[in-house]
């Protein structure tokens, strides 16, 4: 079966050179658009792709610590999003819509 | 009472007057504040009297008192004490100081009456006197300058007392920078008196003086004399630095009577003689001193004729008088520069005084062509005035003769005097009695000349108390210090008591015996007081009986007249020579120098600063994704830093 072989090379940089894809497009995504759910999205990407890297050494090194960590993230990202999101929601009641720059608005 | 208790009392009083009429400055209460102030006065007196007893007390050569407040500057090899003694010489000084000082300010009570700040002017007079006590009882040159200084500083306080007057906050401002030149030099003499003998007290300096003079002007001691003497010649306004005094008349009379005539006019004359050790090394020095002495008392005395303020008169003859001390410095005979300074005090601040009153009595005129036959209208003030003028034209036995008269004989007979030096003097003593007579007769003497909407009157008591005092103390003023040929015909002897006085505390210089001398000094006697007497006569001549002559006299001189009446023209002079070259040099160096190319420099790294600034200013925009931006450049350029690097 030689599509199997081609699992069997994938190794740890094919992994982290993903993560660092998957990093690069939620940091374009936070820096460039400027809606902001599709900038929650990318920050969700974004920690993702660490996700990602922290597996991938933790499968590599055979230590349980980054697969810990992994858990600690998603619960934080979960949280992140939910504050993230109500934020958007409040912001999209006052300004009737979701443009990043109504945020500046904001300041004291 | 504890020497060291008197001191502090005496010096200490007018501070305290000072203070409390100085905090309450805007008081128009005359009488409350002038009471304070010569409350504080009379104390002071009361305590130099008491000190001066003890001093009495002392044996003849041991008669010193000194105590020391603190410590004031000890620095390396430099070791400053605030400590203040009384010797023979400050003795007399500080008798003078408060004395005179307490009748002046009694005096101002009256005078200062209708003023709308007289509790500031109270406390400029307080201040003053605290000064120059310190001037006179410093045992230390540093303490004299502290002195020095702050009387200068009152001096200029008091001269643009008025100042909503231009000109007379103009005369103020005049007097206090052509002292900062005469103090310039003064400070540049303590240093080198500092470096050659390493030491600033005057009993530590009198120990340390080497016992040979110096030859020339460039040694050490002579430099610094020197120095020291430019410091006394701003103070005493001599030539050519006495520019200040006659516009000092600007100020209250009161305060021309303290200040400019009695006492810190005549600091520069202490100064001279605390310092005549130092002096007497330095011969040269004497020679100038005496030969500026000489000159000032001429041309002051020449200026005094050709003047018609009455204040101003009286300030060219200060200037006149104070050339007379200065020329007895310059012949060594330091004892006659106190015994004049004593007497000048007497009966100049007496005529400053009844000049004070008779301006108060004309309301405020000082223009002598405006007042005559006041003697009339003011018969205390003209009579206590006729004293003040036979002292200082030098009659028998008036206080002025014994001391102009040991002057002139010094000037002739001492071994560092001459012929030329005693001719001026004598010339110098035939104009003082010209002009003084003529302000006697342009004032009191003659027919009035005033309108009749003036009605002049007598001052009240509390100016003419001094008046009297002092004019008590100019008849008999002098009577401490007879020669000796003179006390040997006299019956009890009263001897030179003043020369006794001062000898254990001033250089002397060896005086060979003259051949024939007594006879001689009766001769010179009896040809200045004729001169005084014709000269006197001459003018009371001219201006009494035949008024014509003066015009006549005046039209005759030629140009001379309108060069004396216009002061020699030595302010225009100044004004071309020195001033104005000044502020035109002041005015380039700013248009060039400082517009040009220091603030160009600054604006220059403003600029710079600004610049950069507004480019920085950019980043920080508030804008949400662009810090997220640099954050992230941030962090990249981190990491290729950290991989590179390893």
């Amino acid at each position: 079966m030689p599509s199997t072989e081609v699992f069997l090379k994938i190794g740890l940089n094919h992994y982290l050179f993903l993560s660092a894809i998957l990093f690069s497009f939620g940091m374009i995504a936070v820096l460039m658009r400027k809606n902001v759910i599709v900038m929650l999205m990318g920050i969700e990407l974004m920690l993702n792709a660490v996700n990602l890297s922290f597996i991938a050494f933790a499968k590599e090194l055979g230590n349980l610590n980054g697969q810990i960590m992994v858990f600690f993230v998603m619960t934080i990202a979960a949280a992140e999003a939910g504050v993230g999101l109500a934020l958007a929601v409040s912001v999209y009641k006052k300004y009737k819509e979701l443009n990043i720059r109504s945020f500046e608005q904001l300041r004291g | 009472m504890d020497a060291h208790l008197l001191f502090a009392i005496l010096l200490l009083a007018p501070l305290v007057g000072f203070l409390i009429n100085g905090c309450n400055f805007k008081s128009h209460n005359a009488l409350l504040a002038g009471s304070i102030a010569t409350a504080a006065a009379a104390i002071s007196f009361i305590c130099s009297l008491l000190l001066v007893g003890q001093l009495v007390s002392l044996p003849e050569n041991a008669r010193i008192i000194q105590t020391t407040f603190f410590n004031w500057i000890p620095v390396g090899d430099l070791n400053v004490t605030a400590g203040l003694v009384v010797d023979q010489i400050s003795a007399i000084m500080i008798l003078v100081i408060t004395g005179v000082g307490s009748l002046i300010h009694l005096f101002s009570v009256g005078y200062m009456s209708h003023d709308a700040r007289p509790a500031k002017y109270f406390a400029y007079l307080n201040l003053f006197l605290f000064n120059m006590l310190i001037l006179v009882l410093g045992n230390n040159l540093l303490m004299t300058f502290v002195g020095w200084e702050g009387v200068g500083l009152c001096s200029y306080l008091l001269i643009g007392f008025w100042f909503t007057d231009p000109a007379k906050a103009a005369a103020g401002m005049k007097a206090f920078v052509t002292n900062r030149i005469g103090d310039a030099g003064f400070l540049i003499g303590i240093f080198l008196l500092f470096t050659t003998f390493n030491t600033l007290n005057y009993a530590d300096l009198a120990a340390r003086l080497p016992a040979t003079p110096e030859i020339g002007l460039m040694g050490p001691i002579a430099l610094a004399c020197l120095c020291l003497f430019i410091g006394a010649c701003g103070k005493s306004a001599q030539i050519p630095l006495y520019v200040w005094l006659p516009d000092a008349m600007a100020g209250p009379t009161p305060v021309s009577a303290l200040i400019h005539a009695a006492t810190m006019v005549t600091a520069g004359v202490y100064l001279i003689v605390r310092m005549s050790a130092v002096f007497m090394l330095a011969p040269a020095v004497l020679h100038i001193v005496a030969w500026v002495g000489a000159a000032t008392v001429v041309f002051a005395a020449s200026m005094g004729i050709c003047q018609w303020d009455i204040k101003k008169i009286l300030a060219y003859s200060t200037v006149s008088q104070l050339g007379y001390m200065f020329l007895a410095c310059g012949v060594g005979a330091f004892h006659a520069a106190m015994f004049h300074l004593m007497t000048h005090a007497f009966f100049k601040a007496l005529m400053f005084l009844g000049s004070g009153s008779v301006i108060h009595g004309m309301h405020e005129e000082q223009d002598v062509r405006k007042m005559g036959g006041l003697k009339k209208y003011m018969p205390i003030t003209y009579i206590t005035f006729t004293l003040g003028w036979l002292a200082i034209i030098g009659i028998p036995p008036f206080a002025g003769f014994f001391s102009k008269d040991e002057i002139l004989w010094q000037a002739f007979s001492s071994p560092l005097g001459n012929k030329g030096l005693w001719a001026l003097g004598a010339v110098g003593a035939a104009m003082t009695a010209f002009y003084m007579t003529r302000l006697m007769a342009w004032t009191f003497w003659g027919k009035p000349r005033f309108g009749h909407d003036v009605h002049p009157h007598e001052s009240p008591l509390s100016m003419t108390i001094p008046l009297m005092v002092l004019g008590l103390l100019s008849v008999i003023g002098g009577w401490i210090g007879i020669p000796h040929v003179i006390s040997e015909v006299l019956p009890f002897h009263p001897g030179n008591g003043l020369e006794e006085w001062l000898h254990p505390a001033i250089a002397h210089l060896e005086i060979p015996h003259l051949e024939g001398g007594e006879g001689l000094e009766w001769m010179m006697m009896g040809v200045s007081v004729a001169i005084a007497a014709i000269s006197a006569l001459f003018a009371y001549d001219t201006y009494i009986r035949v008024p014509k002559r003066a015009e006549m006299l005046a039209k005759a001189a030629g140009p001379i007249y309108p060069l004396v009446a216009n002061k020699y023209y030595v302010d225009e002079i100044y004004f071309k020579l020195i001033i104005n070259p000044l502020v035109d040099l002041g005015k380039r160096l700013w248009f060039y120098i400082d517009i040009n190319v220091i603030d160009k420099a600054t604006y220059l790294a403003s600029d710079l600063v600004n610049g950069l600034a507004s480019f920085v200013r950019t980043i920080q925009n508030g804008k949400m994704q662009q810090y997220a931006l640099y954050m992230a450049l941030g962090l990249v350029l981190m990491m290729t830093f950290v991989l590179v690097g390893s």
